[in-house]
This record gives C-alpha cells, sequence and structure tokens, in this order.
C-alpha cells in the first residue's frame, strides 16, 4: 500500500494540514479500528463527531492554544545539548524539553484538549488509566482546573511504586482507584476504567493517555500532542535554518510523545527524516522479559485496536517488563504499527541498564535529570549520534522529567556507588533487577 | 435449523425462554467444569463455554477470577476446544464458544482455522463481545463458510442503525445486554430492558436472549416475561467455585425461565 504524503511546512502538520490518517473507518492500513463491547460504539460515534466539530471550530482551538500556553507553559525549549554533542562526537543532539511542561511531562497536552473536549460535550465525570502515574496527575490537573470529577485507576502494583504520585493526584481532587485484577499494572488499569466506561458511559468522558484504544482515540491524542512536533520544526527553521532534522528519537510505550514529535514529519515523503522509536527493552528482547512489542511481538487486538502487541501463542497477554513503568505496556498504537509496518520509522530495543546508563550520563553532562522512559531515548541518541555528521541534526524527545524516578534507580543502584557511565552496568549488585544490559557506549 | 435455532424454537413451543447457562471452560479444572456442564444442561437449552482470555474487558470480578484461575492452571483454545469435544459426545444440546477476539484471532492459521477448528470439535455458534460486526467481515464469513451460528450483541445505547446493523450479522439468536455494564448478577434487571427487546424484535425475527445481571430464579422470570431466552453466566460460575449444587440452582433459574416464579 501507497503511504499517503502531504505538502507544505511540518509547521503546519496536524493543525491546519490534517494529517492523512486514519481512514474513515478509524484504520492506519490494516492496524487500529474498535474492537470493543457494543455498548461502547455508539459513544465513540459521538466522540468522533463532537472531536471533529470541536477542530473545526475557531473557539475551541484557540482555548485549546491558550491552554497550553498559559497552563502548560507552551512552547516548550528546544535546547541544543552542547555537552552531549562535544562528548558524542557526532551530530548537533538538540532535546525537546517536554519534561519543562506544566506536570513534567508531555501528557498535559493531551489530557487539557481532552478535558475542554469533555467540557464541550457536557460532560462531568471524567476518568482515566495510569502506569506510573504521569498521565493520572495530568488528567487530575485538567480536572482541577475545569472543575470536572476524577477517578483515576492504578494497577496496585503501580500504586506501591509510586506513592507519591497518587497523593499528587488525590491532592489535586482526584479519586484514586487500586486496580487488583491480573499483573495489577497498567493493562489492568486500563482494563479497569474500560469497564468503568461501558458502565457509566452516558455521563462519563475517558481520557485515554496514550495513542492506543479504539478509534478515535489514537488521531485524538495524536492531534492534541503533535504540537511538538510542530513546534520541533519551526524552532529548529529559527535556529537551523531547516524545519526538517536529519533524525528524531523518541521513546514508544503505547507511543504517545513519540507519534507526537513524529507525526508532523512522518508523511513528508521524500523530505521525511530518519524517525526512530526506541522501546523498552527490559531484560534484553532475547530474554522475554521486555516491553518491546515490535521488536519482540506480532500483530493481535487489545484494549480496542489492532496494533503490535506481546501475546502468547494462545493469544494470552504476556506480561510486559521494563525499569520504566510508563512503557511497561503490552502494546503499542496503531499508527506506530503502520510507520514499523511500511518503514516510515524503525523501532529499536534499549535495556534497562542501558536507559539506567543514559539516565545518569544526561544527568552529568548536561545537568538534565530525564525520566527514565526519556532515558531510553536517550540511550539511542547515544549509539547515533557518533554515526551521523557534525553538520547533522538530531533531535531528541524528552518526554519527562525524572524526579519521579530517582528513589527508584536509588534503590537499583543501592549498595553501589555510581560509576562513570559505560562501566555502570558491569558495577551492578548481585540480585539487581538490572542485568543482561550492555553499558551505553559513549 | 441450527441446533441454536432449535433450542429457542421447541422453548417457544413449550411457552417458556430458552435457558442459556454460562461457565468458564477448565474452571476449576476440565473434569469439574464437564460435569458442571452436564448437571446444568439437566436444566438448560444452550450452553456458552468460555474460552478464557488474560484481559476480559467485559467482564465482571466472578468471571475476572474464573478466567485467572483457569488460565493458571494451563487454559487455553485447545482445551477449550476439547471440552467442546467431550461435551458433543455427552449431549446434543447447542454449545456456543464465547471470548473475546485475540485468542481468536492469534490461533494457528488465524481466525478461519479457529471457526473450521471449533466446527469439527462440535461447537454450533461463536460470541465474542469485543468483536462488533464492523470489524468482524472476515470471522462472519468463515463462520457462514461452515455453518456456524455467529451472536453479536445489542446494547442499551444501541441506536436503531445499529440494531439493524447487528442483527443482521446474528445468526441463531441476538444477545441483547441488560444494562450498560460489565457481566455480573445485580440486585435486579432494569425495567427498559424490555425497550431494548422490543426495539430488537422490531428489526429481526431471530429470538433475543437477555443477559448481564440475571442471577437468579426471580430475576429470570422477570426477564423470561419479554425476552425468548435468559443467560446467566456469573451466578453460576460463582456458586462453582463455591462448590455448590449446580443442578439445584439450575432447576431454580429454569424454572424462572418457565415462568413459574
Amino acid at each position: 500500500m501507497q503511504v499517503p504524503t502531504i505538502q507544505g511546512s511540518p509547521r503546519e502538520a496536524g493543525a491546519t494540514v490534517r494529517f492523512p490518517l486514519p481512514d474513515a473507518r478509524g484504520r492506519f492500513g490494516r492496524f487500529g479500528g474498535r474492537y470493543v463491547p457494543e455498548t461502547l460504539i455508539p459513544a465513540l460515534d459521538t466522540l468522533e463527531s463532537a472531536y471533529l466539530a470541536a477542530r473545526q471550530d475557531t473557539g475551541f482551538m484557540t482555548e485549546y492554544a491558550a491552554a497550553l500556553r498559559d497552563k502548560v507553559g507552551r512552547p516548550s525549549l528546544l535546547y541544543l545539548a552542547r555537552n552531549l554533542t562535544e562528548r558524542l562526537g557526532g551530530a548537533r543532539v538538540y532535546l525537546k524539553r517536554e519534561d519543562l511542561n506544566h506536570t513534567g511531562a508531555h501528557k498535559i497536552n493531551n489530557t487539557l484538549g481532552q478535558a475542554l473536549l469533555a467540557r464541550r460535550m457536557g460532560k462531568r465525570r471524567v476518568i482515566a488509566e495510569t502506569g506510573a502515574g504521569q498521565h493520572g496527575v495530568a488528567t487530575a490537573t485538567a480536572a482541577a482546573l475545569y472543575g470536572l470529577e476524577c477517578h483515576v485507576y492504578m494497577g496496585e502494583e503501580d500504586v506501591r511504586r509510586q506513592a507519591l504520585n497518587v497523593y499528587r493526584m488525590r491532592l489535586l481532587g482526584a479519586e484514586v482507584v487500586p486496580v487488583g485484577s491480573g499483573t495489577k499494572t497498567l493493562k489492568d488499569a486500563t482494563n479497569e476504567a474500560i469497564r468503568d466506561w461501558v458502565t457509566n458511559v452516558r455521563d462519563t468522558f475517558y481520557i485515554l493517555g496514550s495513542v492506543v484504544g479504539p478509534h478515535p482515540y489514537p488521531m485524538l491524542v495524536r492531534d492534541f500532542q503533535s504540537v511538538i512536533g510542530r513546534e520541533v520544526a519551526a524552532q529548529l527553521e529559527a535556529a537551523e535554518g531547516r524545519a526538517v532534522p536529519d533524525a528524531i528519537v523518541a521513546c514508544v510505550g503505547g507511543g504517545s510523545n513519540a507519534i507526537g514529535i513524529f507525526a508532523p514529519f512522518a508523511y513528508l515523503g521524500e523530505r521525511r527524516p530518519r524517525l526512530v522509536g526506541v522501546e523498552a527493552g527490559g531484560h534484553g528482547v532475547a530474554s522475554g522479559m521486555h516491553a518491546a512489542s515490535i521488536s519482540g511481538g506480532k500483530t493481535g487486538v487489545l484494549h480496542g485496536s489492532l496494533m503490535y502487541l506481546l501475546s502468547d501463542a494462545g493469544g494470552q497477554i504476556s506480561p510486559p517488563h521494563s525499569v520504566s513503568a510508563g512503557l511497561d505496556y503490552p502494546g503499542v498504537g496503531p499508527e506506530h504499527s503502520y510507520y514499523a509496518e511500511h518503514g516510515i520509522a524503525e523501532y529499536v530495543p534499549v535495556t534497562d541498564a542501558e536507559a539506567l546508563d543514559a539516565f545518569e550520563l544526561l544527568s552529568r553532562t548536561e545537568g538534565i535529570v530525564p525520566a527514565l522512559e526519556s532515558a531510553h531515548a536517550v540511550a539511542h541518541a547515544i549509539r547515533l549520534a557518533p554515526t551521523m555528521g557534525k553538520d547533522q541534526v538530531l533531535v531528541v524527545s524528552l518526554s519527562g522529567r525524572g524526579d519521579k524516578d530517582v528513589a527508584e534507580v536509588l534503590r537499583l543502584r543501592s549498595g553501589a556507588p555510581l560509576e562513570p557511565t559505560g562501566t555502570a552496568a558491569a558495577g551492578e549488585p548481585t540480585g539487581s533487577r538490572v542485568d543482561g544490559g550492555k553499558g551505553a557506549a559513549a | 435449523m441450527s441446533r441454536i435455532a432449535d433450542a429457542f424454537a421447541r422453548a417457544r413451543a413449550d411457552g417458556r425462554a430458552a435457558f442459556v447457562a454460562y461457565l468458564t471452560a477448565s474452571y476449576p479444572d476440565d473434569e469439574r467444569c464437564l460435569a458442571a456442564a452436564e448437571a446444568v444442561l439437566r436444566h438448560a437449552d444452550v450452553l456458552e463455554l468460555g474460552l478464557p482470555f488474560s484481559d476480559p474487558l467485559g467482564d465482571g470480578p466472578v468471571i475476572q477470577r474464573a478466567s485467572e484461575a483457569a488460565l493458571a492452571a494451563g487454559a487455553g483454545s485447545e482445551r477449550t476446544l476439547d471440552l467442546v469435544r467431550r461435551l458433543r459426545a455427552r449431549t446434543s444440546k447447542p454449545v456456543l464458544i464465547m471470548s473475546y477476539y485475540n485468542p481468536i484471532y492469534c490461533y494457528p492459521g488465524g481466525e478461519r482455522a479457529f471457526v473450521r477448528a471449533a466446527k469439527a470439535a462440535g461447537a454450533d455458534g461463536l460470541i465474542l463481545p469485543d468483536l462488533p460486526p464492523d470489524e468482524g467481515a472476515e470471522l462472519i464469513a468463515a463462520a457462514r463458510a461452515v455453518d456456524l451460528d455467529t451472536v453479536f450483541l445489542v446494547a442499551p445505547t444501541s441506536t436503531p442503525e445499529r440494531l439493524r446493523l447487528v442483527t443482521a450479522a446474528c445468526r441463531g439468536f441476538v444477545y441483547a445486554v441488560s444494562v450498560t455494564g460489565v457481566t455480573g448478577a445485580r440486585a435486579d434487571v432494569p425495567a427498559e430492558v424490555a425497550d431494548l427487546v422490543n426495539a430488537t424484535k422490531a428489526v429481526t425475527d431471530l429470538p433475543v436472549a437477555v443477559g448481564f445481571g440475571v442471577g437468579n430464579r426471580a430475576s429470570a422470570a422477570r426477564v423470561a416475561q419479554v425476552a425468548d431466552g435468559v443467560v446467566v453466566g456469573s451466578a453460576i460460575v460463582s456458586a462453582l467455585g463455591r462448590g455448590e449444587d449446580l443442578g439445584a440452582l439450575a432447576a431454580d433459574l429454569a424454572a424462572g425461565c418457565a415462568r413459574t416464579a
């Protein structure tokens, strides 16, 4: 199948220039769709028409743009990482600083958009799923701003691991509902959020946090997050005199920050930069303990959408593993699945150990503590930049800040002093969860 | 006439609603599941056998827990098909497989192969609550080719247009969901269920069975007043989990279906 292209600058893609996919049936090629119980189908129809009307409505789009500016603090910086560039000795490395957004990650771009849509549709109650708690905090924040009742589903395991974010959500007025079924993590929280929505569909808006789920969610979340890529194009034009970099690297769990930064560049045809999605390789794809749905999975259906998925031969969902709770999801959005199948983007795994090394390296070289999710993207940039020319430009999506991960990294590195990058993996204490990976090739 | 259509026709001729019973395959294990099926089928007209899935997002806590327990003990597609085969050797009543789409999609050889295997094992129909007919063209074609009935769901939120679309894809019967929500016995079945059944019957000649929330003789009897069939799942699975006498429960539910509450 021919990949559709769009004309014009990526500065406009997703705004005045519409993305060519999904098609009318909510498909990106063969991926996507609406695999949900009948009860939800009419609600998805209503949501789709409400959104399509809203994005034609100047009043709505102006209010959303104002919210991104005044409540998130956009545009976020495009920061030339001089020390890292010098250390890697290749391409000029820019960091797209989503970590500087209000609430500390890219998630708020989407939750404000969906909360405004909920209000426009007259829904007073919103629900969300969350893994690490970032989407839950961003949803609770939007709900507080717009006076909506908010319930956040979170796996019991994540409630335990992310106690601080649980408190933040409660502080913001949300009710956090622990989920004890299945693996007690993000996928189960998503199941429970869908069960809530099936039950309360008439008065509830489901604020989904990633580019997954039934149509129109992958489109909705992509559109709201695509502000990241549009800003990159505009900022790069100012800084480098060119809107399109040579390569963009972003971490991929469900894939929302990656789609946000990729999509404005993905349909440029010949002008398209190299797009690299970095999946959570956990203990290594060969170990089976990972969350790399494209590198180590196959196609299947979960949470309403056909996509790459981790499931066993019998079609049961395999529990994912990643040191980063935000990437600890067994599927990857349908648009990424389409990009992978059609060579629009490439997807590579980075292990827990490599991500931890990159977490430390970025902290030391640039004074920026990245989220463990974003550290996966940094780890691949560390590999990629030295292979590129000094006149080339590499943009890394720094999707979130690492404050939330400091305690977990301390636990993982406990006993062992922080080693210089490249030897940390070898210095791992026996019994650590992180093993089998190689040190980052700095 | 399919076994399913036949079972509904016979119940109708007897002046009662058909009793459709649900069990999770391999729960608590294969042998006890089979024994439970036999006990229930002494009173029920149709059996739905649930092929357990790791992420049953349409199910409430009872069937979630039964699915988890069955999977932990190694349940799955092959063992479910094997149970259907063994049941078919013991009963002439219709058996449907109920599951979610991913185990069917991932079956070796794909959904066509699963449909053929289900038919060969002796199944009469297939219910996949997360596969609306809009996404089910391939599965429907495969099922038609081997004469396996396809049962889709209508819900209280279904528009008249969707009722037509969904019922047109159904064979055997139409499954009407009594409430917006997930499976599980509730205190009562809402009165509006009659509206959904009537709206559905206005667009199809197929029998309409009502499920979700029916858990005792009284609620079965109320549903039987308006519907052609009554589906009971969680209440039976829950009783099985507690080791209770399923024969007595099934007899009681059958009495409700016979509108003799």
